[in-house]
């Protein structure tokens, strides 16, 4: 079964037709790159994937959009927007620690949850820190505050939040393009690790980052997938002109 | 004439002397009870029209509303609150109607400054909550509210500066020129700062010789605005280091 899968998908915002019959079907543990032109319907895409769209007024969604098989919209047999969201983890573009301190920030998901077992909340923060690669830069200020860390660190601090409730399915929206080159480096070898655990979708602006980081990768334009394939296709050998021309740089 | 006995003694032999102790209490009083009622109200209101509606006409409407209400000058709520509370709802010139009065009156600076608050919240603390399955409720109290009480208390703290020195509606709700003894129920009348300076000023038994009375009165007043203000700005300096580290 397929891990993510959307099925001729369509999305209004008012009346600008922002994804045109989107199909595509993601595998478990791979990394899936989005790519294409500012506006051309990706970030949009992602967000369908843990319902951040429903947040903006006039949006209209067609189509199936399933995770392991469930429809992830459907009112009544589908899932609800809290499970929903547990199962899949966001990691925004500009980092967004809360005013907490670092401990509190990645306890968070696990207290909103109602879990409150000290212990394991403790075990829970370290596991997370750890896969986020942060734990030995912060095991010893875990009562400071979140704002007092880099901006690379806040955004490890983001994805270990994300990682704490487990969920199975990693969202990042350019999570590096507000970094440093270091910082951004770090979080793609983070990327490289964490998908043996979890299925990854990355937007990114950076087709360097999506060449080193993802198994496959989808290229679209003006809210359409124009074309979707193994990553060393996509940016050695693509089928479609636009694709050859957006990789190359040639626009974009 | 500011001393520790005109501050807690009752006034004595016409207004010439003695102290202004039965103003001071009822103007806390009043101020209490119109916080009581503002402060939580208000502030709901203004959570509830700015995270749960999404209708920006709706928005807008309340907006104006609310602006217009805050701009409405204070002898109307005075006339209003006699008219509904003292009157209508039978409750006569009590520390209840006053308070009420007064309550209303602040009531739409609470929704104003709590929506305030509230839109210099970043989106991005909401998302990051929401995106992590809590729910609504649950990133308002959680993150929202915490970032934006420093503000919500500020606007607060100065609300009651105003109120405790308005006048015209506390004239027909409650305030009397001298009682005999402090006040034991909210239905009872109850001295207060304002009013009590506008008529020793005016038209009190002996006008000339409570001349020194009325710049005491005066004085305090000024000093209850003032500490309040500098309170406010203790207060919101203190919480907002507060937030970054909770």
């Amino acid at each position: 079964m397929n891990k993510i899968e959307s099925k001729n998908v369509h999305l209004y915002y008012g009346d600008f037709h922002a994804l045109k019959g989107i199909s595509m079907s993601i595998q478990e543990n791979t990394v899936t790159a989005l790519i294409g032109p500012s506006g051309c319907g990706k970030s949009t895409y992602l967000r369908l994937f843990n319902r951040m769209n429903d947040l903006i007024d006039n949006v209209r969604i067609e189509g199936d959009i399933l995770l392991d098989g469930r429809d992830i919209y459907k009112k009544n047999i589908g899932m609800r927007i809290d499970e929903l969201r547990k199962k899949v983890g966001m990691v925004f573009q500009k980092p967004n620690p809360f005013p907490k301190t670092i401990f509190e920030n990645v306890a968070y998901g696990l207290r909103v949850n109602g879990i409150d077992h000290r212990s394991f909340i403790e075990e829970r923060v370290e596991t997370s820190l750890r896969q986020a690669a942060l734990w030995e830069e912060v095991k010893d200020k875990l009562k400071k505050s979140a704002f007092e860390l880099s901006g690379g660190q806040q955004q490890r601090l983001c994805i270990a939040r994300a990682l704490a409730i487990e969920p199975s399915v990693l969202l990042m929206d350019e999570p590096a393009s507000a970094l440093d080159p270091i910082s951004t480096s770090k979080i793609e070898e983070l990327i490289y690790e964490l998908k043996t655990k979890y299925t990854i979708i990355i937007v990114t602006h950076n087709m360097q980052q999506a060449g080193r980081v993802s198994d496959r990768t989808a290229f679209f334009y003006l809210g359409d997938l124009i074309e979707y394939d193994d990553t060393p296709v996509i940016f050695t050998n693509p089928k479609d002109i636009r694709t050859q021309s957006y990789v190359t740089g040639r626009f974009g | 004439m500011l001393s520790w006995d005109f501050l807690t003694k009752m006034p004595e032999d016409g207004m010439t002397k003695g102290g202004i102790y039965p103003a001071i209490i009822g103007t806390l009083y009043l101020v209490a009870g119109s916080m009581l009622f503002a402060f939580p109200i208000g502030v709901l209101a203004g959570i509830y029209i700015h995270e749960y509606t999404n209708d920006s006409k709706f928005k807008r409407f309340m907006k104006l509303m609310t602006n217009n209400l805050a701009g409405i000058p204070s002898i109307v709520f005075g006339l209003f609150g006699m008219s509904l509370f003292v009157k209508t709802l039978n409750f006569g010139d009590s520390i209840l109607a006053g308070s009420l009065t007064l309550g209303l009156l602040a009531l739409p600076v609470v929704i104003r400054v709590t929506e305030e608050a509230l839109i210099a919240v970043d989106d991005s603390f909401r998302h990051g909550s929401l995106a992590l399955g809590a729910s609504k409720l649950i990133t308002i109290r959680k993150v929202v509210l915490p970032i934006a009480m420093p503000n919500i208390l500020t606007g607060l703290i100065l609300s009651i500066g105003r109120v405790s020195g308005e006048t015209a509606p506390i004239l027909f709700t409650v305030a009397a020129y001298f009682l005999p003894k402090l006040p034991t129920s909210i239905f009872d009348q109850v001295m207060a700062l304002p009013y009590h300076l506008y008529v020793i000023s005016t038209s009190g038994t002996k006008v000339q010789e409570s001349r020194d009375m009325a710049y005491g009165t005066a004085l305090v007043l000024v000093l209850f605005v003032l500490i309040l203000n500098l309170l406010a700005n203790a207060l919101r300096r203190y919480l907002g280091n507060k937030v970054k580290m909770n």
